[in-house]
């Protein structure tokens, strides 16, 4: 990158830079028109003498009025041009600062992705999100003024200048007596604020890496009882930060003071050197008053080029100090990854390693002068204690990390050649803990089928916005991909399109032990019935498969269907009354009793005194069953209507009423009786208080709740109808249409059970899978177990069917037997290719072709495990060793 | 069935005779009623327990595994406790509890159960009454049968 800013923003606006100066010189005549016609009104138009009308302009004759109005014209029109010139100035200053800054944090981030690994163990994102968001920001608003600003201001003043010169070469030399000095000084000590700047910068990215490091290390904090520490270590930075902002404060302002007071030393020499001169006769009045204005005039120009100046240096640190940081060592080419071969050929044959040397940190040989020669057909374990190398020349090999001596060629061609697109389409790698990003699990499983924009988006609103936007993206030198576009390789995972593509991920997630794992995310999520309207209807299908089953003998107690027409005994009496899903927030379930709609109906259907009699038949049981708990009992919790903050709450509404008169209670209490009976599940909570004749009534409010809900609300509730998705349940729940009956042994198993029974039946295990895929993993995958996530990426791996796929301790956070299971599936998968596998356990190499075993970075012995066994050394050590510890 | 009924039921059972009825409500209200089929399991020998059961109606088979299949000890029924020996010592269940006609039990879950005991002293007497004299009973089987063994 371009060692300094300068040459950063000639290099990518030099001809917009020169544009501005043009359009700059130009609006000059016009602004010198705008200072001269003021002058031109007064002495030309209203204190001329009226016999000089009419006077002739452009051939045309003006009286007195008629000129006045036509110059005062003429003015308002200049303002428009000047105020216009104005306005395409700034917004093209603008524009061009917003390319380049758009480009250089592009820039920026394209070296990230480009930076060897290694570099990442010293450099945290704490410290490289504030260089690339905050640190270059003011960068875009210096760009615009970079060039024109100091040619401006520089040439106005050497325009005055010379004007003054012309007039009188002695006072324009006074004039301009003390400028020496400013130069010679502020510069001085800008260099001092520009130490503390630098300075300033370190501090606050190494404050954001504290940030990061706490966030990250959060539940230590909690662990370990630490936070006081951790307060104190951010205090501590911050008096840091405060100590050099507050230096350059005052260095900043120590400046100014120093600038102004030689700014206003001019004066002072005029009045006091000039006037003796006067006085004394050596000097003319004139000549004095004119060398004082001058002064003055340069004044502006002057001040505008210091302040640039103060913002040149500001923006010239920035850039530096961003600019080192984004050119570590062994940085690959821009090339490696931008290049697009024009066919890229299977990886067969043998991978060759000659004098394969690899440094750590402190110079120590993790891998020292291996060679050997690894053929692509078999499957191959690589063995060894810690520190053997073994996991460092996996990565080598994945070319993850480059050899400090020595090469890996595949079929004569040396491997540090091929381009990304080469390695990372026909070789993978899974490490120990691969990265789940933020997202769907499908984007994450399909993610290594994305590495061009294959075909356009369907949606041609977007492809539009693309277009529309490619110009802007190219004159920042951004990436001209369409982000919106279909970007799935489906050739790659040997499938046709998205339903073989699902077919596929669903055959790769067996393999890898998730398959049903996704299924149960699918399960519980939830789709659009509006976007797919076939996956909706399937799912109806499946909910009437279900009722049709749930007839048979010892499931009919299991599921309490949702019937209009019935009282659902397992769900609560406000379930009963809205009888449907609730749509955003106009309902909110836990304070139903609330909302004024539903006190409305519970009106109209004379419940109300029902409601609040009921309420404090539950609140005289909750203070009876509850009174005597301490209060942090964990019965409150779990049992309660009636949490133990407002259980003395309850009592005291008991005490001042009785059941036969609580008309004449207040409407507070009036309102906290009534809504408890909203939370009572018959079946659940058998208080024997929800009889026939209740539930009938609540059967009529019920309908009276859909029927006159007001249109405002009607969106807010999806009602109950079995021949309706609900778009605001899970599949399961649209499924199931119903709840699952209380007291009833395993019921919960056997519905499981049932509604798997009908998804096979009815063919749906497909797209209940395919909305699994849609499950949100979270930041990080932090919705996902660590078993989940492992799985999850090496399914990553295999799906984009690698010809090399190598694997380092991919396994080793799941449980022995899934591992096994794993590995024996994925080496079936792989028979005939190249697998090569770093293992932890030596035993596990039994399955393998062939083993390499590593000792102290080169390679101890190889060949089949078998002779290895028999006649081998360091295996057998090596398993022994393992055994033992 | 409401509360009301099923505390009069654990009233007569004489490990929570003793215990106010309030408590007994509150051990109701807290405990989940649960119904098995014919044939259903409430526990089977081997397994972990995490429960105990009051059975409230129908009868159910306590049944061993003998090198000759199963082999069925005793029978349940109404206002029996089955379940209780796994939850208090951690052991595995000691015997197959099946339902031969349909079950309904309140299930009082392993931590309900200790709560319920460290909360009721008088539970925790009754609960060694009632294992006092079972284990009385069986160690005079024991002696009868070790008796029979040796004349």
């Amino acid at each position: 990158m371009e060692k300094s800013v300068f040459k950063y923003i000639l290099r990518y606006s030099a001809r917009q830079q020169v544009w501005l100066m043009i359009v700059s010189a130009a609006s000059f005549p016009f602004l010198y028109l705008f200072y001269e016609l003021p002058k031109n009104i007064i002495n030309n138009a209203i204190i001329a003498s009226p016999e000089r009308f009419p006077v002739e302009l452009f051939g045309v004759e003006f009286g007195h009025i008629q000129y006045l109005l036509t110059l005062c014209i003429g003015f308002l029109i200049l303002v428009i041009i000047n105020q216009g010139f104005k306005y395409y100035i700034n917004v093209y200053k603008g524009l061009t600062g917003e390319r380049m800054l758009r480009r250089l944090r592009y820039d920026l981030f394209a070296r990230v992705l480009r930076f060897p690994l290694p570099t990442f163990r010293n450099m945290s994102q704490g410290e490289i999100i504030p260089m690339i968001t905050q640190e270059v920001e003011p960068l875009g608003g210096f760009v615009g003024d970079a060039y024109s600003l100091p040619a401006f201001q520089g040439g106005q003043l050497l325009v005055i200048l010379a004007f003054l010169f012309v007039q009188n070469p002695i006072m324009a030399a006074a004039a301009v007596s003390l400028y020496p000095l400013q130069v010679y000084i502020i510069p001085k000590l800008q260099s001092k604020v520009n130490k503390l700047g630098k300075e300033r910068v370190r501090l606050v990215r190494k404050l954001s890496e504290r940030i990061g490091e706490s966030v990250q290390g959060a539940q230590e904090v909690h662990v370990h009882d630490t936070s006081n520490r951790e307060r104190s270590d951010f205090g501590n930075r911050l008096g840091d930060i405060f100590d050099v902002r507050y230096q350059i404060y005052r260095k900043k302002f120590v400046i100014k003071f120093i600038n102004n007071f030689i700014q206003q030393l001019g004066p002072f020499f005029f009045y006091s050197l000039g006037g003796y001169l006067v006085i004394t006769g050596g000097l003319d009045i004139g000549t004095l008053m004119a060398a004082i204005a001058a002064h003055k005039d340069l004044a502006a120009p002057w001040k505008e080029l210091l302040r640039y100046y103060q913002m040149m240096e500001d923006s010239r640190i920035k850039y530096e100090q961003v600019i080192v940081q984004f050119q570590p060592a062994g940085m690959r080419d821009a090339d490696y990854q931008m290049k697009e071969p024009d066919t890229i050929a299977p990886l067969t044959g043998e991978m060759s390693l000659s004098n394969l040397t690899m440094l750590d940190d402190q110079d120590v040989a993790v891998v020292d002068g291996v060679n050997a020669t690894l053929e692509l057909d078999k499957s191959i374990a690589i063995v060894g204690g810690g520190g053997s190398g073994r996991e460092s020349i996996a990565m080598l090999l994945a070319r993850l990390l480059d050899p400090n001596k020595g090469r890996i060629s595949i079929g004569g061609n040396d491997i540090s050649s091929f381009p990304e697109a080469i390695t990372g389409r026909r070789m993978s790698y899974i490490g120990q803990g691969g990265h789940v990003f933020s997202g769907s699990l499908g984007d994450n499983l399909f993610y290594g089928l994305k590495h061009r924009p294959i075909s356009d988006n369907p949606d041609e609103k977007l492809v539009k916005q693309h277009k529309a936007r490619a110009s802007e993206a190219k004159a920042s030198g951004n990436s001209e991909d369409d982000y919106f576009a279909q970007w799935i390789d489906y050739d790659a995972a040997g499938a046709d399109g998205p339903e073989s593509l699902t077919r596929e991920g669903l055959r790769v997630l067996k393999m890898v032990g998730l398959d049903e794992e996704v299924y149960q995310f699918g399960l519980r999520g939830a789709i659009d019935p509006v976007d797919k309207p076939e996956v909706a209807e399937a799912i109806l299908r499946a909910r009437t498969a279900l009722r049709e089953h749930a007839k048979g003998p010892g499931m009919a107690d299991l599921i309490e269907t949702f019937d209009r027409d019935k009282y659902n005994a397992n769900a609560t009496v406000a379930e009963n009354l809205v009888f449907g899903n609730t749509v955003g927030d106009a309902f909110d379930m836990d304070k139903i009793s609330e909302h004024p709609y539903v006190l409305s109906i519970l009106e109209k259907s004379n419940l109300t005194h029902d409601f609040v009699q009921m309420g404090h038949q539950v609140a005289a049981t909750m203070v009876e069953l509850f009174a005597d708990l301490p209060a942090d009992h964990e019965f409150f919790q779990q049992f309660s209507f009636i949490s133990s903050e407002y259980l003395p709450e309850y009592q005291a509404i008991l005490n001042r009423s009785d059941r036969d008169n609580l008309d004449q209670l207040s409407e507070e209490d009036r309102a906290q009786l009534l809504a408890l009976p909203f939370l009572i599940i018959p079946a659940r909570h058998r208080l024997g208080l929800i009889d026939e004749s209740f539930q009938a009534r609540i059967l009529q409010a019920r309908a009276m709740f859909s029927l006159e809900m007001p249109d405002d609300l009607r969106a807010s509730v999806e009602f109950y109808q079995s021949d309706n998705y609900i778009s605001a349940a899970n599949l399961q729940d649209n499924i199931l249409f119903g709840k699952i009956a209380y007291g009833q042994a395993e019921a919960a198993a056997s519905i499981g059970s049932l509604i798997s029974d009908v998804i096979q039946e009815e063919n749906l295990y497909d797209i209940v899978v395919e909305v699994g895929f849609g499950f949100d993993v979270g930041v990080g995958g932090a919705r996902l177990t660590t078993a989940q996530r492992q799985k999850l990426v090496l399914a990553r791996s295999i799906i984009k069917r690698p010809d090399v796929l190598i694997l380092s301790e991919a396994t080793a956070a799941l449980d022995a037997s899934v591992e096994a299971a794993i590995m024996k599936n994925i080496l079936d998968e792989y028979a005939g290719r190249s697998v090569i596998w770093a293992l932890q356990h030596p035993e596990l190499a039994k399955s393998f072709d062939h083993v390499i075993v590593m000792s102290g970075g080169e390679i101890a012995e190889q060949g089949t495990y078998a002779q290895l066994k028999e006649s081998g050394k360091a295996l057998p050590q090596l398993i022994d060793a393992h055994a033992a510890s | 069935m409401s509360l009301n009924e099923e505390v009069e039921l654990l009233r007569n059972i004489p490990l929570f005779k003793n215990i106010e009825p309030s408590k007994l409500k509150l051990l109701a209200f807290t405990s989940e009623r649960l119904v098995f089929q014919a044939g259903q399991d409430l526990c089977v020998e081997g397994d972990m327990g995490d429960a105990a059961y009051i059975i409230i109606g129908g009868t159910a088979d306590v049944m061993i595994q003998t090198d000759d299949g199963p082999k069925t000890v005793t029978q349940v029924g109404q206002n029996d406790v089955v379940g209780e020996i796994a939850i208090l010592c951690d052991v595995p269940r000691t015997a197959t509890v099946r339902a031969v006609s349909e079950v309904t039990a309140l299930r009082i879950s392993k931590d309900l159960f200790f709560r319920m005991v460290t909360e009721f002293p008088q539970m925790a007497v009754e609960i060694m009454r009632k294992l006092a004299t079972d284990l009385q009973r069986t160690t005079g089987q024991l002696s009868r049968a070790l008796g029979r063994a040796g004349g």
